[in-house]
């Protein structure tokens, strides 16, 4: 993915320098605007089959996974170093989602690009499928752990860089969290923990929404300053318009290139981005749409918010 | 007589007296020779786990965490799935107590090898009292799926259980006892995970214990034996999976069966052998422990004797469950 491996595949020459300097990640992967307009594209047909999911499953959460679209396609078609067709590939990139009810996104970027069919998408939250309503590791190839009772991914995301460390592996850990997650105190000893250790090799992500299931975030247990806490706390802080791609891209190359510390890219979202009925409401938090609001949505997308007509005349 | 295959010390009432944490720290520097991806993590609590053995000798692969026993849980979770063979060391209270969710969600359910290592566990800890008495335990740590729960009987045992379970390869929880306690099993006894040994032969009743309390359950065998009372005394080391075969042997054989354990009655190894037994071959069965509640200060002794768990206590219960065979 990219276009410097692009490079590395076209030019065998300057192959060995380059696919080095890709794999210890001190040379960022270039992304220029024809990428981002194509990786746009790809998070809103992640949208869609992301209301088509949970329409059919008839349960699940839906603003937080449309915020998160642009990321997740950002970190599975340019960000992570990694494997569709050999997920346990040691030096992949890890991914931990910790808010694991934003998983639907999660898995439709997966089936995306290429860890399973994207059919099976339509089996969310059944019965016997891989897909289970918040993810497992032991379910599902690709899923670096179980994940839906918040404030544990940082730790675990901590333990993996840690590990790398030790062993001198050049792999990143990346830990998508919620903002509310960081009312929980579990949160807070992991960010001690990795301001402590420096664990420059690991990148967490704040889906900062500002709701949560009772309300917006501010009321229910205020966060802010989240910056001010977080350099308190000895990391190097980076906030971003969290629907932005480019704008995420340049973050995480950014934290790849500091070495004294663990970085946070506070990620400003908009809940239920893409559909504009959705946005900003955290009534749309926890519930899926219904068949008949799905349609409305759909056209919504396929329209790209009604800028594109000709298709639907 | 006890078994001569036990080879157990020579003279059960004169024996050295070590805690069993001990054989922990030990045991940890064993597997971590025998492989690198051992490493040790601790909440506070480096030397009175033992775990400063270990750190002493590998520091590098000792992670100090501070008192923050769900992040100890939750970046062990993560150094296991990234391929290391953690050992997390506390207190059984704080973990698998205060950090049960974590253990259940990211250890248990992710199916990683964490070894959880808890210390001070049952009512011996002592003067510390109620809050730091963890009789609860065994419980939190056998329903879940996944989970091997293994509790040593002396410090040698506690060295062995140590190495078993850093190579089984799978989420383990050993069990740890803060008092000295007496040393009746030799580096010759046989120890195998998930096989209970027997320690004595009888017919008349079979004592089926694990932990510290096994020594008295040895001891008021021998003094029974001078009444013409025949216990059998079977050591259930491994809670999960329990020893379904022994057990259901024991029964047929003896007719009645007696558990001891420092732990609460609801839920632990006594809870286990009920189960085995009801589903396979109903005996009547009387269970030496923590009557369903809390412990308190005193010295290790004095609790032992109030709460019930001592060799007079064992050896009544033996004469109650014999006299409720058919």
């Amino acid at each position: 993915m990219g276009l410097l491996r692009d490079a590395v595949e076209a030019c065998p020459a300057c192959s060995t320098t380059i696919a080095e300097a890709l794999k210890t990640g001190y040379v960022s992967q270039y992304i220029d605007d024809k990428k981002v307009e194509e990786l746009e594209i790809k998070a809103n047909d992640a949208r869609e089959l992301l209301i088509e999911m949970l329409t059919e499953a008839g349960s699940g959460h839906t603003a937080g996974p449309l915020g998160m679209a642009d990321i997740f396609t950002a970190l599975y078609f340019h960000v992570l170093n990694h494997d569709p067709k050999n997920p346990d590939w040691a030096e992949r990139d890890r991914l931990i989602l910790s808010n694991g009810h934003i998983c639907p996104i999660h898995y439709v970027l997966m089936a995306m690009s290429g860890y399973f069919p994207v059919e099976e998408l339509k089996t969310l939250r059944k019965f016997g499928t891989r897909l289970q309503g918040h993810p497992e590791r032991m379910r599902l190839p690709g899923v670096e752990t179980t994940s839906g009772p918040l404030g544990s991914g940082l730790g675990q995301a901590c333990g993996m860089a840690y590990g790398a460390r030790m062993d001198g592996k050049k792999f990143r850990t990346y830990c998508a969290m919620s903002d509310g997650e960081h009312d929980s105190g579990v949160t807070w000893e992991a960010v001690l923990f990795a301001g402590k250790n420096k664990l420059h090799n690991l990148t967490a992500i704040i889906d900062r929404n500002n709701i949560q299931i009772d309300g917006m975030t501010e009321d229910i247990m205020p966060l802010e300053s989240l910056r001010a806490k977080y350099e308190a706390f000895n990391w190097h802080v980076l906030e971003i318009d969290g629907n932005n791609i480019e704008a995420f891209v340049d973050a995480t190359h950014e934290a790849a290139a500091i070495f004294e510390k663990p970085t946070v890219i506070i990620a400003h979202t908009i809940p239920g981005k893409g559909i504009r009925e959705m946005e900003f409401d955290y009534n749309w938090h926890g519930k899926p749409p219904k068949p008949e609001e799905a349609k409305k949505f759909l056209d919504e997308l396929r329209t790209l918010g009604g800028k594109i007509t000709s298709e639907h005349q | 007589m006890t078994y001569p295959d036990a080879k157990l010390v020579a003279d059960l009432s004169k024996t050295e007296m070590a805690p069993t944490r001990q054989g922990y720290g030990k045991g940890l520097v064993t597997a971590g020779e025998k492989d690198e991806r051992v490493v040790v993590l601790c909440a506070d609590l480096t030397e009175s786990t033992f775990s400063h053995l270990f750190k002493e000798k590998f520091p590098g692969r000792f992670i100090e965490i501070g008192v923050a026993e769900q992040n100890l849980a939750t970046v062990a979770s993560g150094l296991a799935n990234y391929g290391k063979i953690p050992f997390i060391s506390s207190y059984a209270v704080f973990s698998p107590g205060r950090n049960n969710e974590q253990i259940r969600t990211n250890i248990s359910l992710n199916n990683v090898p964490v070894k959880v290592a808890g210390a001070h566990a049952g009512i011996s800890v002592g003067p510390d009292g109620a809050t730091h008495q963890a009789l609860e335990d065994i419980a939190l740590m056998r329903v879940q799926p996944n989970m091997t729960v293994v509790v040593p009987c002396d410090v040698v045992e506690a060295e062995k259980a140590t190495v078993a379970v850093a190579f089984n390869d799978k989420p383990s929880y050993i069990r740890l006892g803060r008092e000295k306690s007496p040393v009746f099993t030799t580096p010759d006894t046989p120890f195998m995970l998930g096989r209970a040994e027997i320690y004595r032969d009888g017919k008349d009743a079979a004592i089926i214990g694990c932990g510290i309390l096994l020594h008295n359950a040895l001891i008021a065998a021998e003094e029974l034996a001078g009444e013409g009372i025949e216990c059998m005394v079977i050591n259930s080391h491994t809670v999960k999976p329990i020893d379904v075969a022994t057990i259901v042997a024991a029964a047929q054989k003896t007719g009645a069966v007696v558990s001891v354990e420092e732990h609460q009655v609801n839920g632990g190894l006594g809870s286990a052998i009920a189960e085995v037994l009801s589903k396979n071959y109903p005996v009547p069965q009387e269970f030496i422990g923590a009557q369903d509640r809390f412990g308190e200060s005193g010295t290790a002794a004095e609790l032992i004797q109030a709460f019930g768990l001592g060799k007079d206590a064992i050896k009544e219960a033996v004469k109650k469950v014999i006299s409720r065979k058919k």
